[in-house]
């Protein structure tokens, strides 16, 4: 039978471990930019699809990365936006994760 | 050319030899290979080259789903294009009939293609706006027409599906 305790155990370091939790917590955007390439109403598709906006938010978004270059299409957890980043390179878009300022 | 909605297909009827030859040629357009421009716009990064790691996790984990994904939606195109491949007379006008189910594998397919298109010629905002371009001065200008031309199919799809 093996001890239970054989071997020192490490002590974790505390001061790392804080700034992973507080990386974390930090909100983090999901943002398209413009490309002269796609189409407004198929960018329009996408954003009702990706994100279950109605047309008209939709639309909103997509003028705004067609007038502006760029737009922030959700703010949150990273995990959830990596996921929307992730569907949104899938449909061509061309969309990053930014950490929210 | 026509399209219009059959039941559960869009038929494109009277298609001239010329644009059944483009279609033809959409999933061979929508291969990035060998054109660096165009393998770095299907497959852009997700983040700013500062956030390494997540860059890095990016090419392991999820670039091969997308190219999965990618390549599933031109081959269902390809798929579908067979039915150009009939016996009908060499330079007559065909139909293709497109299930309204690969409706987003055709918007996918059709999006590759412009986007590698685009990215190999580089072509400028203007030269896109050009719809009225010619495609018989240079392979540019064919390029071009294939852009618009494949813009315009994905108008039609989009047009269909809309709720």
């Amino acid at each position: 039978m093996k001890p239970l305790l054989a071997a020192p155990v490490e002590t974790p370091d505390l001061e790392q471990a804080t700034r992973s939790a507080e990386e974390l917590d930090v909100p983090w955007q999901v943002v398209v930019h413009n490309d002269p390439v796609n189409l407004m109403t198929y960018v329009t598709m996408v954003f009702q699809k990706v994100f279950g906006f109605t047309r008209e938010k939709a639309e909103k978004h997509m003028l705004e990365v067609h007038q502006l270059g760029r737009s922030i299409l959700w703010s949150g957890m990273r995990e959830r936006a990596e996921l929307y980043v992730q569907q949104l390179h899938g449909y061509l878009l061309l969309a990053t994760l930014e950490r929210a300022a | 050319m026509e399209i219009e909605r059959a039941g559960t297909h869009l038929k494109i009827s009277e298609l001239d030899p010329f644009l059944a030859e483009l279609l033809r040629q959409i999933p061979e357009s929508a291969n990035p290979s060998g054109s660096e421009a165009a393998e770095q716009r299907l497959f852009s990064a997700p983040a700013d080259a500062s956030e390494k790691e997540l860059c890095t996790e990016w090419k392991v984990y999820v670039e091969p789903e997308l190219r999965r994904l990618f390549q599933s939606a031109t081959e269902r195109v390809a798929a579908d294009l067979e039915q150009l491949n009939g016996n009908g007379k060499p330079f007559a006008n065909c139909t293709l009939r497109i299930p309204l189910a690969n409706a987003e594998a055709w918007l996918s397919a059709l999006n590759q293609a412009r986007l590698v298109i685009a990215s190999k010629y580089n072509f400028s905002d203007a030269e896109l706006c050009d719809h009225y371009r010619s495609p018989m001065g240079s392979r540019r200008d064919l390029s071009l027409f294939q852009v618009n031309f494949y813009g315009f199919l994905q108008e039609c799809i989009l047009r269909e599906i809309a709720p």
